[in-house]
């Protein structure tokens, strides 16, 4: 089995580290991963993206013109990837801020309201981790106590005091995931 | 076996000095690459190991301090990007003619000038022909994964001492900024004096010692006729490098009927494209030069008689082509596909170019 | 009343100088660099200079300066605006240079391109943006970094053990014979802004008369990479580097008379 995603949104809304999360769930799963950010002064507002790999076998580009799931987090990214989602793929995005809804018919749509929710469990912080639990939903990659392994991996031990309330986010977000469209 | 563990390309070459017993690190920001002495100062090694780290005020002066702390017999390395590199080129070709040896990272960008800070490849001619002035060579790594940016660090100091000459690792902000697994190395002790002495007292400038004559590191000779000579050593070190260090990887090669040829990151780009363009039932194979300097013209050169054609995947304008071309004879066609300006080729885009450049034409 | 009555030339109070461009400067929210840029496209217009001033660029955040403001631009390598800058004053004695330079650019990698072109006089303009840190490359320590400030290649603070002091490179130019105006100036509030313009269009003016390189340092902010919003940003300056870079006129006059000399005899 392989995996790959590309997650895009803007720069701080924690894009980077969501895939570095996954990346190092899939470590602890035992498999092989890639992660590749855009970079550059990202932090003046602009957009960021990073594709994540995970597979059961040696991974070769980590760079792709497609995707089996797209993660999608503001309007520039849908413009951009939803092309580029291979037909019969995932597409998963956060309608907040979002224009134009993905209009293919040929791949399976799903929604969460990623900022609603992070919003209702009081951080705004845990909106990654939301959009996370939704994705696992939609694609169950990595099992969830791999997720909590990964947290422990990525975060800085002085920051392990938010593992709860991280995985509650990626729980609730899990819940929450809603199907917009079948293939 | 070392530690697992997940860690960017930069992240990588850092933790690979501190553990391959580096003496020093001496660098200047740049993007994409100016992780390797920020995850140094977060890892103070000056208290783990002893090694130095600091930051110039320039590339000029890190790779002047690199001179002068080789040239003492130490295990010193530098990192900077394309812009940075080309400051470094005076002093890099004061080392190679000094014979020094020390491990200098090019984190390629796009150029020429400020360019971009995206990934590129455009720095090929500068690293594996010369770059300053003189007739020098580097020996030139090209690697193609987190786990050879870690790899390479103690491959390139230990080529690099052999031969008394800098080596480069020669990458780009693909593999720098990109995170996969890697083991690290376990560590090696820094070099005491006494080991040094022992070790490199027939040329390091550590102090002259009772028991030896005094060192003198210098690239100056002004009578031609040993100049010619010192020369002439250099390109014999050179030629044993070529037939003692070449190294390559092969890929789905034992039946190719067409060979895509790359290094580093167009290589990982490359091997998708290889099993894209298999799925469609072309029969292609992929050639990946490890060592740009000393370069693999001999299994290139053998690959030329199996192979119809060969496609030169390069995130330049075309460099690396004409040492494949060189290699291969005139026999068959050898193309180049090339994106430049910081963009990446995508595994698709060299199917594209390999059915339009060599199959259909 | 309508909005035609509101938005109507009687009323207004402010606007945007016709010298700066209509491009969104790329520059983070409370920035100093785009405080600075309108500075001097007012002073380029108040002084009818716009046809004849070539602006020199850096490699830093204010790369892109030449986006900003109407006139001719060059961009410059890192650190070498002020050889670029020599280059274009003495084939075009006529022409009103300036250069925009960061700190890292200015104080680190090109600093024997300032003191050089200092201390030969070259009659032009400096503007030097002191924010203590590279802000363009994420963050890392500056010369002028302060002793103890945290930045990405000095986590735990900087330590002059390890990184050396930080340099008052304003301090050392004002020693030199060729320069003619130096002065530290900021652009935290309305007062300072307007003192600020002030000594920019006095700097301009001397380069204009040929009297030296005018040289002014603005102590600036850079909320991004300090990690502060841009009202603390502006606190944290007043308090901690005004203390050490301590605003005010380091030198105000003409570059040294060369009759002061006397020449060896041949
Ligand atoms: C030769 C070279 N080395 C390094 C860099 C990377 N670089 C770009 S801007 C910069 C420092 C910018 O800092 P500063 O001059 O203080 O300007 P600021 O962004 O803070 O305004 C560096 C090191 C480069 N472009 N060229
Ligand atoms: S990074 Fe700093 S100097 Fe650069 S634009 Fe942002 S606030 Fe200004
Ligand atoms: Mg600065």
């Amino acid at each position: 089995m392989t995996e790959e995603i590309i997650i895009a949104g803007f720069g701080g809304q924690g894009v980077l580290s969501m895939g570095k999360i996954l990346a190092y769930s899939g470590v602890m799963a035992d498999q092989e991963v890639s992660w590749f950010p855009s970079y550059g002064p990202e932090m003046r507002g602009g957009t960021a993206n990073v594709t994540v790999i995970l597979s059961e076998s040696r991974i070769s580009s980590p760079v792709l013109n497609e995707y089996d799931t797209a993660i999608i987090l503001n309007q520039q990214s849908m413009d951009k990837f939803e092309h580029m989602v291979k037909p019969g793929g995932v597409l998963i995005y956060d309608p907040n801020g979002i224009i134009h809804p993905p209009k293919r018919a040929d791949i399976n749509i799903y929604k969460i309201e990623g900022t609603l929710i992070a919003a209702e469990l009081g951080n705004v912080k845990t909106f990654n981790m939301v959009v996370l639990g939704a994705y696992l939903k939609a694609k169950p990659v990595v099992k969830m106590e791999s997720v909590e392994k990964g947290l422990q991996k990525s975060l800085p031990t002085r920051h392990h005091y938010l593992i709860p309330m991280n995985l509650e986010a990626v729980q609730k977000g899990f819940e929450s995931l809603e199907l917009v469209q079948a293939v | 076996m070392g530690e697992l563990r997940l860690m960017k390309g930069n992240e990588v070459i850092a933790e690979a000095a501190i553990r391959c017993g580096c003496d020093g690190y001496f660098g200047y920001p740049i993007t994409p690459q100016s992780e390797v002495m920020e995850t140094l100062m977060d890892r103070e090694p000056w208290n783990e190991t002893g090694m130095v780290v600091l930051q110039a005020e320039s590339e000029i002066a890190s790779i002047h301090m690199i001179y002068g702390a080789a040239a003492s017999g130490k295990k010193v390395i530098t990192s900077s990007s394309s812009p940075g590199i080309s400051l470094m080129a005076e002093g890099i070709s004061y080392i190679a003619g000094a014979e020094l040896p020390c491990v200098i990272v090019n984190v390629q960008r796009g150029g020429p000038g400020l360019g971009t800070i995206q990934p590129s490849q455009a720095d090929y001619f500068q690293s594996t022909k010369g770059g300053g002035h003189g007739d020098y060579r580097l020996i030139v790594l090209a690697p193609s994964s987190v786990q050879e940016m870690n790899d390479f660090v103690e491959l390139g100091f230990q080529l690099a001492f052999k031969y008394r000459n800098p080596a480069m690792i020669l990458t780009d902000g693909v593999i720098g900024q990109m995170m996969e697994k890697v083991v690290l190395a376990d560590y090696i002790p820094r070099l005491t004096d006494e080991e040094i002495n022992e070790k490199y007292g027939s040329w390091a400038t550590n102090g002259r010692k009772a028991n030896r004559q005094r060192n003198i590191i210098t690239s100056l000779e002004m009578d031609s006729g040993r100049m010619e000579k010192n020369n002439i050593r250099l390109q014999e070190k050179y030629t044993k490098m070529e037939e003692e260090e070449v190294l390559f990887e092969e890929f789905r090669c034992e039946d190719a009927e067409y060979l895509l040829v790359a290094f580093g990151s167009s290589s990982r780009i490359c091997q998708k494209a290889v099993d894209l363009a298999r799925e469609k039932g072309i029969k292609v194979g992929l050639l990946r030069p490890i060592t740009l300097f000393p370069f693999p013209k001999k299994p290139i050169a053998a690959l030329a008689k199996q192979v119809k054609g060969m496609l030169v995947v390069e995130m330049n304008a075309g460099q690396m082509v004409e040492d494949v071309q060189l290699a291969a004879g005139c026999a068959i066609p050898v193309k180049h596909f090339g994106r430049m300006g910081g963009i990446i080729p995508s595994p698709g885009e060299v199917v594209e170019a390999l059915e339009q450049k060599l199959i259909g034409g | 009343m309508e909005l035609k009555d509101i938005i109507n030339p009687n009323n207004l109070v402010y606007e945007k100088p016709k010298l700066l461009t209509e491009n969104t400067m790329h520059y983070c929210p409370g920035c100093s660099h785009g405080v600075v840029h309108r500075i001097l496209a007012e002073v380029i217009e108040d002084m009818d200079i716009q046809d004849k001033t070539i602006g020199v660029s850096p490699v830093g955040c204010a790369v892109f300066a030449y986006n900003y403001i109407e006139i001719d631009w060059q961009e410059a390598a890192h650190g070498r605006a002020p050889a670029v800058a020599t280059g274009i004053a003495r084939t075009n004695p006529d022409k009103v240079v300036f250069t925009y330079q960061g700190d890292g650019d200015l104080a680190s990698i090109g600093t024997a391109e300032i003191l050089h072109a200092c201390n030969r006089g070259e009659n032009m303009v400096v503007i030097f943006v002191n924010n203590g840190i590279y802000g363009m490359t994420g963050g890392q320590m500056a010369p002028t970094t302060l002793i103890g400030q945290v930045t990405a290649t000095t986590p735990n603070g900087r330590d002059v053990g390890r990184n050396g002091y930080p340099l008052k490179i304003t301090e050392l130019i004002a020693q030199l014979p060729g320069t003619s105006y130096v002065t530290r100036q900021s652009v935290h509030t309305p007062a300072t802004i307007r003192k600020c313009k002030k000594a920019i269009a006095k700097a301009f003016q001397a380069a204009i008369d040929k009297k030296g390189t005018s040289f002014v340092e603005v102590v600036s902010t850079c909320n991004m990479n300090w990690k502060m919003t841009p009202v603390k940003a502006n606190e944290w300056m007043v308090e901690n580097m005004f203390p050490f870079y301590v605003p005010g006129d380091l030198k105000d006059g003409s570059k040294t008379d060369p009759e002061s000399y006397t020449p060896l005899k041949n």
